[in-house]
């Protein structure tokens, strides 16, 4: 017999008073390149929504995730989780520093897994990897539930094989899915996240 | 090419809705493109494993953060974290936060018309233990006015927060508590269609877990998504 799953609900105005801002870094010298991504969130009418949080998970340098079920003979990081959250502040805005993830495998989905809506659109390429990404959950109130999206890296040689974005086959929406590198800033990328409207952001059913 | 196992999907009418107008706050931040189907990926059925590192004592006891004992209704709130197939979830990371007995929340922009309680913060932390089980002393939180509607008043809830196993896992709800009349009222509540969904998120008053001449005990049992069936080699 199976259980219904609790169901979402929103975080609210005040997640603050519950939940901290974690840097991905930590305190320690984390190898890898080092990049920053700043940005800002925004709702449907252009404004900064000034009372979110933004979680995330990546992989290290290697592309290895810190988690029993990751299969790869690879080595994780000492000191390093992968995860790291950030609240906006008052105009929407966020920042986070961390390395740029390595890519991490891409792996057979069919037919047992996620049969039903995938199915038919799955991408059945010969790509072994997916690009270098970092996933991403997004909490504030009047969100119910947490949107789920990635961070791309607009200038790596991966992306056009990676298998996550040839299904967003509107090239004006995948691009959302990009960090901008920042012109004459090494290291640094831009990355907004739009809930809503003309550039809303591609946000997946995850 | 590697096998992932992912996890299932709700039925919708057991998923909350991103646009639910009746509360007001939707909707200028829900999405408008339908979301692209992911399937799991090894970075989806991996996630941030937060245990026992994060928590020190008495986290788990929101009347012993201060010098004197806070207002309200002394409760203890205890259940078990599990998947949709019964598994426990053992060693996640919970994390509550709730306003105080009067219904005011410690937060600068809470400017509610009811006093702050200099002995209660509002957060907790625990870990669930071996057998998903895990246990908060707290008080009562109030019901609290907010602008949503005319006359609208939150019912009482607490905020919890579980990783569970996976990025694909992660779950903040809210805990209501049982019998309260705002509960039909309160659009953040209803935007589950399905009741028996609904009512997952509502505590039970458990006799069995209430300390006699100290507390009284409220159940909330937690259910986190469950995986895709074992995949079959070849």
């Amino acid at each position: 017999m199976k259980r219904i799953v609790t169901p979402s609900q929103t975080v609210g105005p005040y997640l603050k008073i519950g939940l901290e801002e974690i840097a991905p870094l930590g305190s320690q010298d984390i190898p890898g390149e080092r990049i920053t991504i700043s940005g800002r969130l925004l709702d449907g009418e252009g404004k900064g929504v000034n009372d979110g949080m933004i979680e995330t998970w990546q992989a290290n340098a290697r592309g290895k995730y810190a988690h029993p079920e990751d299969f790869q003979d690879k080595q994780t990081t000492p000191g390093f989780t992968g995860f790291g959250r950030v609240w906006t502040d008052p105009e929407g805005g966020f920042r986070f520093e961390t390395i740029k993830p390595g890519p991490v495998p891409w792996n057979d989905v069919a037919p047992w897994n996620d049969a039903g809506p995938w199915k038919d659109t799955a991408p059945r390429n010969n790509s072994d990897n997916q690009a270098p990404h970092i996933v991403v959950s997004v909490f504030a109130r009047g969100l119910l539930k947490h949107l789920v999206t990635r961070i791309y890296f607009q200038d790596d040689p991966l992306l056009a094989d990676d298998p996550v974005l040839k299904t967003v086959t509107d090239a004006a929406r995948r691009e959302t899915l990009l960090a901008v590198p920042d012109s004459g800033n090494p290291g640094a990328y831009l990355w907004d996240i739009v809930l809503q409207g003309p550039r809303e952001t591609v946000f997946f059913d995850c | 090419m590697p096998k992932v196992n992912g996890y299932r999907r709700q039925k919708p009418t057991q998923e909350v809705p991103y646009l639910y107008a009746p509360y007001a706050s939707t909707v200028l931040r829900s999405p408008q493109q339908p979301l692209v189907v992911l399937p799991h990926t090894l970075s989806e059925i991996t996630g941030p494993l937060q245990g026992h590192e994060a928590v020190r004592p008495n986290d788990n006891d929101l009347t012993r953060q201060h010098e004197g004992e806070p207002q309200g209704q002394r409760i203890i709130v205890s259940g078990r974290v599990t998947d949709a197939d019964g598994r426990p979830v053992p060693d996640a990371l919970i994390e509550i936060w709730q306003c105080n007995a009067a219904g005011r929340y410690r937060h600068e922009v809470d400017q509610h018309d009811a006093p702050l309680d200099p002995n209660f913060s509002g957060a907790g932390r625990t870990v669930t233990d071996a057998d998903g089980a895990y246990r908060f002393v707290t008080i009562e939180p109030g019901a609290y006015p907010w602008g949503n509607h005319e006359n609208a008043w939150r019912p009482k809830h607490i905020h919890f927060s579980l990783f569970g196993t996976a990025f694909a896992t992660r779950l903040i709800t809210q805990m209501f508590f049982p019998g309260d009349p705002l509960l039909p009222l309160d659009p953040v509540f209803n935007c589950v269609k399905d009741a028996k969904a609904r009512n997952r998120m509502v505590s039970s008053f458990d006799i069995e877990t209430t300390v006699p001449e100290h507390a009284l005990g409220y159940r909330f049992d937690i259910v986190l998504r469950g995986r895709d069936a074992t995949p079959m080699e070849g």
